[in-house]
């Protein structure tokens, strides 16, 4: 169990005030807006950053009142948004600068599929290869604690969905706790079995991932706004034709309705989710 | 005509010593200035820039008094170490040290400045110490700052004339280097060896400097060509 109290002044606004434990192994998302102090949290966690609390990783203590674990003592992982590689260093020397397993270094490179690179410098490399170099060096120390600062933020969807899998499948492998900043719904829902939000520094929300992010998307229906390019009638009914981004759709609307349409009126045409068709589009 | 090459080798012995000194010295201060969140950190970067400002002369003239047999540090090295600082040698490389300072200690800290914070959070998370993290991580990725502050140092030293007269005078084989023997020749009018001694100098303090803009435009060129 990971038991961590902890706080901190994050900004003349507000600050950093969270309570919360997490079982050994499990995968926890925090979500929340921009500026809410997540990264700041992971930060404290590693301990990158002073904050005041207490912290407590299986029976190890981390920090207390009058007691701070340095950085390099705690057994983290920790992924940077920017992959943050020494740059100096080829992919190899990258991991085996964390710890000299060659073995180990070899199996995390295998599982990244990043072999044929291993001679290559950080400069030759793509973002998504910087940041499974970043994953498989952040593994050399087989850390207790895995620490995601939403890492995929900056990659494009396919990569992404490659990356996902790395995370989860080295997170399985490792028997580590992680612990994920992230934006991106589908990501959270993908990876995470747990997901704390955080507000000006609060923990709003905790729960599993369906659970959470149902309730922060708000109402479950879709909306699209559109304008009206022509209301015709059609036998007892009236059909308005809207232009919605790049598509006309037709909506039935009832006699009484129409007279509030006009062409060229700004509409909004929405579906609840359940009365919804879903097509494939592909 | 013979030509007495003693102050050129004196010059170039003066700035490696300074310069190989002075890196050791400046090297954990600029990483410390780099690094730190502390108040101070402006009070060291003023005092350190100093002798930017400050006239060789006065600077000279302090370390004069300083070094001097009457002052108190004088005495004490004197005693304990039987060391002069005043007209030697090893006096020259102390006050060169300190005109210099700036000019090693600058580059560097710029250089760590610019590093991305988070490849140094990284070493740190590896579990790796300051002092490797330094030496394995910061240092290998500040290069051009590097040669830049060995090479402005070193051609800082030799350049030097001020602090060097004040301090060392003028002693043949000691402290007589190319810049106060120049000095000496024109004042005695003697121009054809002025002449000689400052286009070496001219010409050697040009070479260095082009090595340094080469190196760094190529260094540039070879980090950009993969970009990122």
């Amino acid at each position: 169990m990971i038991s961590a109290w902890i706080e901190k002044k994050v900004s003349k606004e507000f600050s950093l005030e969270v309570e919360f434990s997490i079982e050994e192994g499990s995968f926890v998302a925090i979500a929340g807006e921009s500026g809410s102090g997540k990264t700041t949290l992971l930060r404290v966690l590693a301990g990158l950053e002073n904050a005041k609390g207490e912290l407590k990783v299986g029976q190890t203590l981390w920090q207390s009142e009058r007691f701070f674990l340095p950085t390099q003592k705690r057994e983290v992982g920790f992924l940077f948004q920017n992959y943050a590689l020494f740059e100096n260093m080829t992919v190899e020397k990258n991991l085996l600068f964390v710890r000299k397993d060659k073995e180990l270094a070899e199996h995390l490179l295998q599982t990244v599929e990043l072999q044929e690179l291993r001679k290559k410098y950080p400069s030759q490399l793509s973002g998504g290869q910087k940041q499974r170099v970043a994953l498989a060096r952040a593994l050399m120390r087989k850390p207790k604690l895995l620490l995601l600062d939403e890492p995929l933020s900056a990659l494009d969807s396919a990569m992404r969905a490659k990356l996902q899998n790395d995370i989860l499948r080295l997170h399985k492998e490792f028997n580590t706790t992680t612990v994920m900043v992230s934006h991106d719904p589908s990501e959270i829902y993908r990876l995470a079995s747990k997901v704390f939000v955080l507000k000006k520094g609060k923990i709003v929300d905790e729960g599993t991932p369906k659970e959470v992010l149902l309730k922060m998307q708000g109402s479950q229906k879709f909306t699209f706004s559109g304008e009206v390019l022509e209301i015709y009638k059609s036998d007892v009914i009236y059909v308005v034709v809207v232009a919605i981004a790049q598509q006309i759709v037709e909506v039935v609307v009832s006699s009484e309705e129409v007279g509030k349409f006009y062409v060229g009126a700004k509409v909004s045409v929405s579906a609840k989710a359940f009365g919804a068709n879903v097509e494939l589009i592909e | 005509m013979q030509v007495d090459f003693t102050p050129f080798l004196l010059s170039f012995k003066l700035a490696f010593v300074t310069t190989l000194l002075l890196f050791f010295i400046a090297l954990p201060f600029a990483w410390w200035l780099s690094q730190t969140r502390s108040k101070t950190k402006p009070l060291f970067e003023a005092l350190s820039a100093l002798p930017i400002v400050l006239p060789p002369s006065v600077l000279g003239f302090y370390l004069l008094v300083l070094f001097s047999q009457t002052s108190p540090l004088g005495v004490f090295l004197q005693e304990h170490f039987h060391i002069s600082l005043v007209f030697t040698f090893w006096g020259l490389v102390v006050a060169s040290m300190m005109y210099s300072f700036p000019f090693m200690l600058q580059p560097l800290q710029s250089g760590f400045e610019g590093l991305k914070q988070e490849m140094i959070e990284a070493s740190y998370v590896s579990g790796k110490g300051k002092l490797t993290t330094l030496l394995r991580v910061a240092l290998p990725n500040i290069k051009p700052s590097l040669l830049t502050a060995l090479i402005v140092t070193f051609a800082h030293t030799v350049g030097e004339f001020g602090v060097v007269l004040m301090v060392g005078g003028s002693i043949p084989n000691e402290t007589k280097v190319a810049s106060v023997a120049i000095y000496e020749m024109v004042e005695v009018m003697d121009y054809d060896n002025a002449h000689i001694y400052s286009a070496v100098m001219l010409v050697i303090s040009f070479s260095v400097l082009l090595g340094v803009y080469v190196f760094n435009h190529r260094y540039k060129r070879h980090i950009g060509a993969f970009g990122s």
